[in-house]
């Protein structure tokens, strides 16, 4: 079974064989999604020494998950992190998922299905992408910004509320002589209280897991922890949640899982053709 | 904002400055100022017995104060007036209560509301400003009074920063996006992402997928044009509507969101005619130095000046 | 004047709406927030106003998003604190919370 998970900005790719992960691979999405997932599909095959045919179904999740030209079906976003975390944590009821374009909390249930979901989707300001702007204009790299987070000893709020206007603070921050571990905690911290905020909207109940890109951020975790005032749970390779979950949707045979949601974001304009 | 060392000014308005030949300031009674420290351009308008005198217009520096210097010295340049010779001034903008020769500050939206009415006249209803950082849209009534407003600077898309990130990421200065966006054969279909960070994502793709750049300027002026649409819409369009700020310049988004509204925005040039027929510079970044120059007026004829209160 | 305080981004309309034709400045709805997001003072949008009038203060112009969803304005037929303690009706909120109920 392959588990597919084209994101905004990466494609995860899981392979499992009853049960077990034989094979997983992660590379940029870029422009051209269909071919980066073909691409690494083929590259993740040849390391587990497979090929096409030895797969028997593949799921395809994420925001552009329809570039899969080969998947046998596919499942919401949601429903991939909710299958991925219940498996490893049984225990869990609450996963939220901030990647790089988006942030959404989930309600799950003991059996994994979803009960309630809010996302973050149209604005930078909740989503790693705003760490990512932000680490532009620290000039350090997000994984550095990540660790001196922690060596933060003032926690300084941040006006700005969007990525753009944060990025022209964070330098009248360090014009201001703040020093690099508490701007990078002023950045962790904004991004947390927002996801916090939208992870109220459907309620927390422990155990709460993080998943997706920016659970590899132990500066934002951190921030979160101290914003929902619950300790929380992170997995091993948190981004590949969702492809393990695609994957075990495959062997589940669940074609499309209709999933009720409270969805934070509404599209403002009309969808954009591709060119 | 600087990327990469390469001069940021050059993807802003330039700057200009005029003084009134008509006018022997030395000959009036009062004498008032208005400094709109915006947080990419400061203005300073001065005014004769209510009679548009001189201006400055320049760029916002690093700190409000200087800026303010600046700009009232740009505006003073010309002439031979001190800032001694000013009776009242008032700051406005988002750098207001730094404005070292102000006495007074009020906030930009009621200075806007009123310029705009001396600028355009009394039958403007609606005044949309988009300034670098925010965009507020005004109902007005015949006085420039302010009826209601909303603005918004919380997000950059739909502020002029929206479209300085653009012109610094596609190397075109901003006076010229308006004109090259209607140099295409179609109009392409708007950029999709509401949000500038991922527009300029999507902006990126567009480039490396060979598509003209006026298309894609004009696909660019389409959503910002589309997200101004929300605000109005939200409180409501009434003739005359004027917009006033930067982004009046420009003409790609303007005629763009006039077609989608269905309403024409008046015309930029002054109400008055004495003013249209001696030529004086029509600048719609002066809207809010213009109304702060004004109320200074007001409040000095009405005995209701202050020594010092900032809001 | 209708004051609309907050912003509008690609999440949707988040104001706090103050009507200073109806408001009289009794402060009733600044002891009721929880947030602590209203103050009464003079009115910087018409300087020639006598009495004082509620406004959301300027740090929090752009988060009332988050601040105000705690109350759950728009949810069901109870009125956010705020709203309900104006015996003039001079408060009230968007559509954006009740958009997060519709569902």
């Amino acid at each position: 079974m392959a588990g597919i998970d084209v994101g905004g900005k990466n494609v995860h790719i899981v392979i499992k064989k009853d049960g077990e992960i034989i094979g997983k691979g992660a590379a940029p999405t870029g422009i051209k999604k269909a071919e980066t997932v073909e691409a690494l599909y083929d590259q993740v095959l040849k390391q587990a020494g497979l090929m096409r045919k030895d797969v028997e179904r593949v799921v395809a999740t994420g925001s552009a998950a329809k570039r899969v030209a080969f998947a046998n079906g596919f499942i919401a976003d949601a429903a991939a992190d909710a299958r991925g975390v219940i498996k490893l944590f049984p225990n869990a009821r609450t996963v939220i998922n901030v990647g790089a374009e988006e942030g959404r909390s989930i309600k799950v249930s003991p059996e994994g299905k979803v009960l309630d979901f809010a996302i973050n989707d149209k604005c930078a300001a909740g989503t790693g992408t705003f760490v990512e702007a932000m680490s532009r204009a620290l000039e350090v790299s997000v994984e550095e910004m990540s660790k001196i987070a922690l060596d933060s000893t003032k926690s300084i709020p941040m006006n700005a509320q969007c990525a753009v206007f944060g990025e022209s603070e964070v330098v009248s921050l360090i014009h201001q002589k703040t020093s690099k571990p508490d701007i990078s905690r002023a950045v962790m911290d904004a991004v947390a209280g927002r996801v916090g905020s939208v992870a109220r909207i459907v309620g927390l109940e422990k155990d709460v897991v993080v998943v997706g890109g920016m659970a590899k951020n132990a500066g934002f975790v951190d921030s979160l922890q101290k914003n929902i005032e619950m300790p929380v749970t992170v997995p091993e390779d948190p981004d590949y949640i969702g492809a393990i979950g695609a994957a075990d949707a495959a062997l589940s045979s669940i074609l499309e899982e209709e999933v009720k949601a409270k969805v934070v974001e509404r599209e403002s304009l009309p969808e954009g053709k591709a060119y | 904002m600087a990327q990469q060392g390469k001069p940021v000014e050059f993807w802003r308005w330039p700057e200009t400055n005029w003084v009134n030949p008509y006018i022997d300031w030395e000959k009036g009674k009062l004498v008032t100022a208005g400094v709109d420290v915006g947080s990419v351009s400061t203005q300073a308008v001065i005014m004769v017995d209510g009679e548009f005198f001189a201006f400055g217009n320049t760029r916002t520096g690093s700190d409000s104060p200087n800026s303010a210097i600046k700009g009232m010295g740009y505006a003073l340049e010309k002439t031979d007036m001190k800032i001694e010779n000013i009776d009242y001034c008032i700051g406005t903008g988002y750098g207001r209560v730094n404005v070292p020769m102000a006495q007074q500050s009020i906030t930009e939206i009621s200075c806007h509301a009123r310029g705009a009415n001396f600028m355009y006249g009394p039958e403007v209803r609606t005044v949309m400003d988009m300034g670098g950082q925010d965009c507020k849209v005004i109902n007005v009534d015949d006085r420039g009074k302010v009826l209601n407003f909303m603005m918004n600077d919380k997000c950059a898309a739909g502020t002029g920063r929206g479209m300085e990130v653009f012109a610094d990421l596609i190397h075109v200065p901003v006076w010229e996006i308006g004109p090259r966006s209607f140099q295409i054969s179609k109009e392409p279909p708007s950029i999709s992402s509401t949000c500038v960070v991922f527009a300029k994502s999507e902006v990126v793709g567009l480039l490396e997928q060979g598509v003209p750049e006026n298309e894609i300027m004009a696909a660019y002026c389409s959503a910002m044009a589309h997200r101004i649409m929300e605000l109005l819409k939200r409180l409501g369009v009434k003739e005359k509507f004027v917009i006033t700020g930067g982004i009046a310049k420009n003409e790609g988004v303007v005629k763009r969101l006039e077609k989608e509204l269905g309403i024409k925005t008046a015309e930029q040039v002054w109400a008055n005619p004495q003013y249209r027929k001696k030529n004086y510079p029509f600048d719609t970044q002066l809207a809010g130095a213009l109304g702060a120059a004004l109320f200074g007026q007001a409040l000095l004829k009405m005995g209701k000046t202050i020594s010092v209160k900032k809001t | 004047m209708i004051a609309n305080y907050g912003f509008k981004d690609g999440s949707g309309d988040w104001y706090v709406t103050i009507d200073t034709d109806k408001c009289n400045g009794c402060g009733k709805c600044v002891e009721v927030c929880p947030e602590k997001i209203l103050e009464v003072g003079p009115d910087e949008f018409d300087i020639f106003r006598e009495e004082p009038v509620a406004f959301v203060r300027h740090d929090e112009r752009k988060k009332v998003r988050y601040s105000c969803a705690p109350c759950k304005p728009g949810f069901g037929e109870k009125p956010a604190p705020c709203a309900g303690a104006c015996e003039f009706g001079a408060i009230s909120h968007s559509e954006g919370w009740k958009a997060l109920y519709e569902r």
